[in-house]
């Protein structure tokens, strides 16, 4: 058993070192995306972008002159596994950069790993915010660049007075739906007119919440559902929604977590009028996001799509190529100081900023389900810049990240000291 | 006694042995000790790999011995894992917390100090407040006992209810399965209070033993792992030795049979379910710090399943059968889900192993089930001369198991 | 206007950068163009008063064009123009005023206008003064939408001037009902609003109760003496009661600033901060202040010195909320108009919770026919033969992709489902074969290896169907005809594609009893199931029975398959979903009976639905509550529901 081990182990390294031998001197790039199991479905699609993006950078001369290399892992939608393929990725690969998780459990999984081996993150997707790292760089929205905006548009452009924030049971949604429960508490909403409801991962029996939902009419004030139902589970809820012949003029639903790629799954001819919120479109007018999809479905194929995580993707791998640069170096200290304050163009038009607390300014972007899957925007902000520790919670009101002057991700601006310079897994 | 016991037993010795080569083969070699011919998470992959075997040694005594597919053992892994977690998590804030308000200019009240740790821990699932199930959180030594005493107690509940009713065979596993399927989704919930989806996270971090790396700390997880498993093994041993082992055989071969001579079944049954599940939660505790996190995928009702087949492709009714299978599916699995195995071109088509390993892994149970009942476990009586009669395909029972081909040898 | 046309001739060669005569239309635009181009519900209303108002014939055309975001807006010269995309993808721009085509364009020199939701409601709105006299039905039905959306005081008139004229039925009385609901919310004559409240006793309707509860909104009001008599009381609240407990009392005194707040321990925390004096707060030294105790010993000593407001004491709160009358206020004065509201609500609510007790009825009947329809190939499987098929999961995945296969060919979805059903039996029918032929049969004296084997042909199914299909859901859509629920009144409603399901599972029902009691194949499988011996030696094969039952049971399954996939998705973990649930089914049924597994199903669909209400906002909760209730049950019925006595119940 114990010569069956090495051997397994020998095999591994060896397996793994091969690509290696080929180029000597590269700069490699890790990959942490799943591409079995459950969350395949959405990470697949950005271990391809990654792959598009680092061709494209080779094509164009590589970074320091040197060429990229992609390495690419399979944590297989196993949260442990995350934690091990990122040490797999720093100890036995010494990746410079690593772009990867969707969930938000796996990116806590990685967290401890990488602040102790002083790694380096891109995390793509939109979260739930209460949280800054120092090896984190968060390309996707935090809850006051999607989840606020949207609740505003609901408030103030359609006039809903009565909400149901349903969503699948896991952090994203719980948080979420806290800090929209204390925000429109704020914004004049009783707490009687708030419905909330979690369901499981991959629900499909609709019927009574919908229903719910319908009854919540009686009372004569206007109902808005705030969605964050994730995965498969929308498609049912969906079907359920137009089968009651509920349009998007008598409740609308705006949803977090169905972009383009979630759309594809069902017939939306029924849906047309039901909202999203994101800091990305496909059908965002700009020439930089004509190439993009061009790009794009020259590699995978016509009849895919571009989603917001994949622009994530784009602004953070461009951001950091410019940060090493601008640093001279691979080191990790280096880039993170350089990221700071790095520019880059966003697809939808207008400027990407890296802000001290390690996140980004965005547009955002609320658009319209049309019939033929696509999203219509029908608004669409200023950059609005990412907020770590939202203000709508009295635990996070008085926390602040600022890893530029604090060179803290939990500096508690009340009593003037760093909580902890770890971040909270 | 012991003497004898491990003179009749020789191939405990051997396994013993092989494992104490193979840890110390580990720790020489590891990043520890400064050879770094085996990379930290490797060491780690390996710890976790030896409480899997210990799991299956559990596995392999309720099924193998005893005749019950319980299909409900990772729930009482899991469990191990969520109590010794809850301490670590607890312990691990309470120190940042109690660093942090030591800088504030009046010292914090009790309430003051728990609602910050409150804070940390739940803040992340939106919530602050402590739930009853952590009243013992901040005690290593109650969370200790409560990793054998929750998945024991449980079994204890659930074993008794079900033998009494005399619930078996396939029935007793879809229950089985019910109830891990129940567990997680309960855990699942964030009213459960421990986190829900998100689970117990950074566990890999012991509290108070921040300077000292991971590397060496891997190696002490890996330590207790070989301890834990060598003891497993030896009382698994013991128990299936003697008398005892010989009735709980009885119950598999024949319930009816074993009742009818006069012995109490259904105790015979409840201890072994019992004792494993005591001993699933003692591996799982030791897994989930090494993993770093636990949540309630882990409990998922395929993975019990998973289990199962490990033990059926070691070779059940034999313990290093189960290690054997354990270990070698288990690091199989990784090393094909990694992505490192090359594609393998067919002209027509490429084979990427990360599709196609699962069906690869579907098939293989097939292949054993149909083919080699006995596992690879069923390699070594081929060493040992020992051959099937040819019976041209008629079982010798309702459940042909090992040992009972080499009994009806002797 | 010859001039315009000459121009127009040269806007087809140039295109572009026209002067356009301005018309009073485009003087309102441009007047208003801000506001219009800014497009936020809160700023557009002058806008939209303005075009509605200006008496302008081509008013109407102009709003309907701009709700449909038919409106561009020209960058170069800032002019609104009518726009249509045309297949070049440029733009064909038409002048307002005149209606005539002034000229194409490239989208990039042009801005779209994309009223959002609440704008077009707004709009929708105020065309209802045009649409509800106009000649085309389907406008006036739209006005009437508009209306019941958007219910508006300054629509009433317009409505019931419009009455008199209508001339379909099906509208009128539409009108007539929505005027009676305005009538509620807006006329100023307190006799008529008391009136048509009277009009609905007994109506269910959403928009009725939607008019009713905000005439019935209270707020909860604190009086230093008894309230004054000119309030629409609702009721007098006692404190210390259920509905007011002392401690809210006491709030509410605090925040009519009737009285001094309580300490709260940030409060208290804040004021030992700020004094600290010489290493001590009132004389308690910091380093003590780790209690509560001692922090509001010090918060004592400094009220004494006058440092902090004295806290206040419980005695204090008590005797402030004994000197307090409460009291909920019906924003609504009239109060007769609250009695009819509040009574004609009162006798509606019994009928409502009645109502949706029978839709919860119809949702948990709806469940329970899905589990009966994904657990009655298993009964066969399972219940008949006693095998385990882990896999039966997978067969309705199978059916599923089936499904969604046939739907990529034909692309009618009548037929194609018509089509796919057979397909997806046919599909699993021979896959069941083949696994009964190559794996089942060696293993049925070995129960539990059967289990393990079909669970690695269910993982390497499913990973198959993601290698072919990908792990993105697919869609499968129903025929139209299946769209949409069927309303019995505004509470009780289900959806078509439910009904079909359950319709098709009674099919199987009597379908499975025709054939297990009137058949031979019926007759040799049972012979078979109770002994195969005894029955080959009367001339039955068993290999045969075996085989085709368990065909049939896994074909079943792929008609099961299509159903759900129907209504809920189409991915390869849509198998793995049903199979706990399927297993229960039966489990819970009692094995061998297919008045078990319906029972069975009934059961756990009713119980899983009747958990949900208990607990409407955590659907998880009651999964595992079932399935607790489900071991449990089992531990007293370890049988099921309808157990086999005798030498068929075996062991």
């Amino acid at each position: 058993m114990t010569i069956l081990k090495s051997t397994l182990a020998g095999a591994m390294v060896l397996t793994m070192s091969l690509p290696a031998f080929a180029a000597e001197d590269t700069i490699k790039v890790g990959v942490l995306h799943s591409l079995s199991g459950t969350m395949a479905i959405s990470e697949t699609t950005l271990k391809d972008t990654m792959l598009m993006l680092i061709d494209e950078q080779n094509a164009k001369g590589g970074v320091l002159g040197k060429q990229l290399e992609a390495v690419v892992v399979d944590p297989a939608s196993d949260w442990p596994l995350f934690a091990e393929k990122a040490r797999e990725l720093l100890t036995v690969q010494d990746v410079d950069v690593m772009f990867g998780c969707w969930t938000s459990v796996s990116r806590k999984s990685v967290l401890p790993v990488i602040e102790e081996l002083n790694g380096l993150l891109f995390y793509p997707v939109q979260y739930e915010g209460e949280e800054s790292s120092k090896n984190v760089f968060y390309t996707g929205a935090a809850p006051n660049q999607q989840a606020i905006p949207a609740t505003d548009y609901f408030l103030d452009e359609l006039g809903v007075e009565k909400f149901a924030l349903l969503g699948t049971d896991y952090v994203y949604p719980r948080t979420t739906n806290n800090i929209l429960e204390s925000y429109l508490k704020s914004k004049g909403i009783a707490e009687e007119d708030i419905f909330v409801n979690y369901t499981p991962f991959g629900h499909s029996d609709w019927s009574k919440i919908v229903a719910d939902v319908v009854a919540l009419g009686a009372d004569g004030k206007k109902v808005g559902v705030i969605s964050t139902i994730n995965g498969d589970a929308n498609i049912g809820f969906y079907k359920e929604l137009a089968a009651a012949g509920i349009s998007a003029d008598d409740i609308p639903v705006v949803a977090f977590s169905v972009g383009e790629e979630e759309l594809s799954g069902l017939d939306t001819t029924n849906l047309v009028g039901h909202l999203a919120a994101w800091n990305y479109f496909q059908s965002a007018e700009s020439d930089l996001n004509d190439e993009f999809v061009a790009a794009w479905k020259a590699k995978m194929g016509d009849e895919r799509v571009t989603n917001d995580p994949m622009e994530a993707h784009y602004i953070g791998f461009n951001m950091w190529v410019n940060a090493v640069e601008a640093a001279g170096t691979t080191d990790v200290d280096a880039v993170s100081t350089a990221m700071i304050g790095q520019e880059y163009p966003n697809l939808t038009g207008g400027t990407a900023v890296m802000l001290p607390n390690h996140h980004l300014a965005k547009p955002v972007l609320i658009g319209e389900i049309q019939a033929d899957g696509q999203f219509d925007i029908i608004s669409q902000t200023a950059e609005v810049p990412g907020d770590a520790w939202t203000d709508f919670l009295p635990e996070s009101a008085v926390l602040k990240s600022d890893w530029k002057d604090l060179g803290c991700g939990m500096y508690n601006t009340e009593t003037k000291s760093c909580v902890q310079l770890k971040s909270n897994y | 006694m012991k003497n004898s016991f491990l003179m009749r037993n020789p191939s405990v010795l051997i396994f013993l042995g092989l494992l104490a080569l193979f840890t110390l083969a580990v720790t020489l070699m590891s990043e520890a000790t400064g050879a770094g011919l085996i990379s930290t998470s490797f060491v780690k992959t390996l710890g976790k790999t030896l409480c899997l075997c210990l799991i299956a040694i559990a596995m392999d005594l309720v099924w193998g011995y005893t005749g019950i597919l319980s299909l409900g053992h990772f729930a009482f892994f899991g469990l191990g894992g969520y109590m010794i977690g809850m301490w670590l998590m607890y312990e691990r804030t309470r120190q940042i917390v109690e660093a942090s308000l030591a800088n504030a200019e009046i010292p914090p009240t009790p309430q003051e100090v728990s609602d910050a740790i409150g804070t940390q821990i739940f803040g992340v699932v939106g919530g602050s407040d402590f739930p009853a199930i952590w009243a013992f959180a901040d005690s290593l030594t109650i969370q200790l006992i409560l990793v054998v005493a929750v998945p024991g107690l449980l079994a204890l509940i659930f074993g008794w209810l079900a033998f009494r009713s005399r619930v078996t065979g396939v029935y007793l596993s879809i229950l089985t399965q019910a109830m891990t399927l129940a567990l997680a989704l309960y855990l699942f919930q964030n009213d459960s209070g421990l986190r829900g989806n998100n689970g117990l996270s950074g566990l890999q971090n012991l509290p108070g033993a921040d300077g000292i790396p991971q590397s060496v700390v891997s190696i002490w997880f890996f330590w207790a792992s070989a301890l834990a498993l060598a003891l497993g093994y030896l009382l698994a041993a013991f128990v299936v030795s003697g008398k005892f082992g010989s009735v709980i055989r009885g119950i598999r071969d024949d319930e009816a049979r074993v009742r009818f001579l006069g012995y109490s079944v259904e105790g015979y049954k409840l201890f072994i379910f019992v004792i494993t599940a005591m001993i699933s939660g003692i591996a799982g505790a030791l897994y989930y710090p090494q993993a770093g996190i636990i949540n309630p995928a882990e409990i998922a009702p395929i993975a019990s399943i998973y289990l199962a087949v490990w033990v059926a492709i070691g070779g059940r009714g034999r313990l290093y059968g189960a290690v054997i299978g354990a270990a070698l599916v288990s690091l199989v699995s990784t090393w094909f889900t990694g992505g490192q195995v090359p594609d393998l071109p067919l002209g027509f088509t490429t084979i990427k192993w990360v599709d196609w390993w699962q069906v690869l892994l579907g098939l293989s149970f097939v292949l054993v089930t149909l083919f080699a009942p006995k596992g690879i476990g069923g390699l070594f009586d081929l060493l040992d001369g020992i051959r099937s009669p040819k019976r041209h395909g008629a079982p010798l029972g309702p459940d042909a198991g090992a040992l009972r081909e080499r009994e009806a040898q002797e | 206007m010859r001039p315009f046309l000459t121009l127009f001739g040269a806007a087809i060669l140039l295109a572009l950068s026209l002067p356009v005569q301005a018309g009073p239309v485009q003087d309102i635009l441009q007047e208003h163009g801000a506001i219009i181009e800014k497009s936020s519900r809160k700023t557009i209303e002058p806008a939209i008063d303005a075009l509605a108002n200006s008496g302008l014939p081509q008013a109407q055309q102009v709003l309907e064009d701009w709700q449909a975001k038919d409106m561009w807006l020209r960058k170069e010269d800032g002019l609104f123009f009518k726009g249509e995309v045309l297949p070049s993808k440029a733009i064909r721009l038409s002048d307002f005023d005149t209606g005539e085509v002034v000229g194409e364009a490239d989208k990039t020199a042009l801005k779209q206008l994309k009223p959002n939701s609440g704008i077009r409601a707004l709009i929708a709105t105020a065309l209802v003064q045009f649409q509800l006299s106009d000649p085309d039905p389907a406008r006036r039905a739209e006005a009437l939408i508009a209306i019941t959306r958007a219910p508006d005081a300054s629509t009433l008139a317009p409505l019931r001037g419009s009455i008199e004229g209508e001339v379909d039925p099906g509208l009128k009385a539409r009108k007539l009902r929505l005027e009676r609901l305005l009538t509620i919310s807006f006329d100023p004559d307190e006799a008529a609003r008391i009136g048509a409240i009277e009009s609905f006793a007994g109506d269910l309707g959403v928009d009725v109760r939607a008019a009713l509860n905000p005439i019935l909104t209270t707020k909860r009001r604190v009086f230093a003496g008894d309230p004054p008599g000119d309030l629409n009381i609702a009721r007098m609240l006692k404190p210390g009661s259920d509905a007011l407990p002392e401690a809210e009392a006491y709030d509410l005194i605090v925040a009519a600033k009737l009285g001094p707040p309580r300490l709260t321990p940030d409060d208290l925390r804040a004021a030992m901060l700020a004094n600290i004096e010489n290493g001590a707060v009132g004389g308690v030294p910091v380093a003590e202040l780790s209690t509560d105790a001692a922090r509001i010993r010090a918060y004592a000593a400094l009220a004494n010195a006058g440092a902090v407001p004295a806290a206040v004491t419980d005695a204090q709160a008590a005797e402030a909320v004994k000197a307090h009358r409460f009291a909920d206020i019906y924003d609504e004065p009239s109060k007769p108009v609250t009695d009819a509201a509040s009574a004609t609500l009162s006798a509606v609510e019994t009928k409502v919770a009645l109502n949706q007790a029978l839709d919860l009825g119809l949702d948990a009947l709806s469940l329970a026919s899905i589990y009966f329809l994904a657990a009655i190939g298993l009964a066969i499987t399972f219940g008949v033969m006693g095998v385990i098929n882990m896999a039966h999961g997978e067969f309705i995945m199978m059916g599923a992709y089936t499904g969604y296969v046939v739907q990529q060919l034909i692309p009618n979805y009548t037929l194609s489902i018509i089509v796919a059903i057979p397909m997806a039996f046919a599909v699993t029918f021979g896959a069941g074969v083949a696994m009964e032929r190559l794996v089942i049969r060696w293993l049925y004296s070995r129960p539990l290896e059967t289990l393990l084997a079909t669970f690695g042909i269910s993982i390497a199914l499913q990973q198959i169907a993601k290698n072919i299909f990908g792990t993105q859901a697919r869609p499968l859509t129903s025929p139209g005809w299946l769209d949409g629920a069927w309303v019995l009144n505004d509470v009780v409603s289900i959806s078509y594609i439910r009904i079909a399901i359950f319709v098709l599972a009674l099919i199987f029902l009597g379908f499975f009893l025709f054939l297990m009691k009137k058949t031979r194949l019926g007759l040799e499988t049972r012979a078979v199931t109770q002994n195969p011996r005894m029955a080959a030696s009367m001339g039955i094969n068993p290999d045969r029975v075996n085989m085709l039952t368990f065909g049939l049971g896994s074909g079943i399954a792929g008609i099961a398959g299509v159903a759900i996939g129907l209504y809920a998705k189409v991915t390869s973990e849509l198998g793995a979903d049903y199979i706990v649930q399927s297993f229960m089914t039966v489990v819970v049924g009692g094995v061998g009976n297919i008045w078990g597994t319906l029972l069975g199903a009934t059961m756990i669909g009713s119980l899983q639905k009747g958990i949900e209400w208990l607990n409407p906002s955590n659907t998880l909760a009651a999964q595992t509550y079932m399935i607790i209730f489900i071991i449990i049950f089992i531990q007293f019925r370890p049988r099921g529901i309808i157990a086999l006595k005798g030498r068929a119940a075996g062991d």
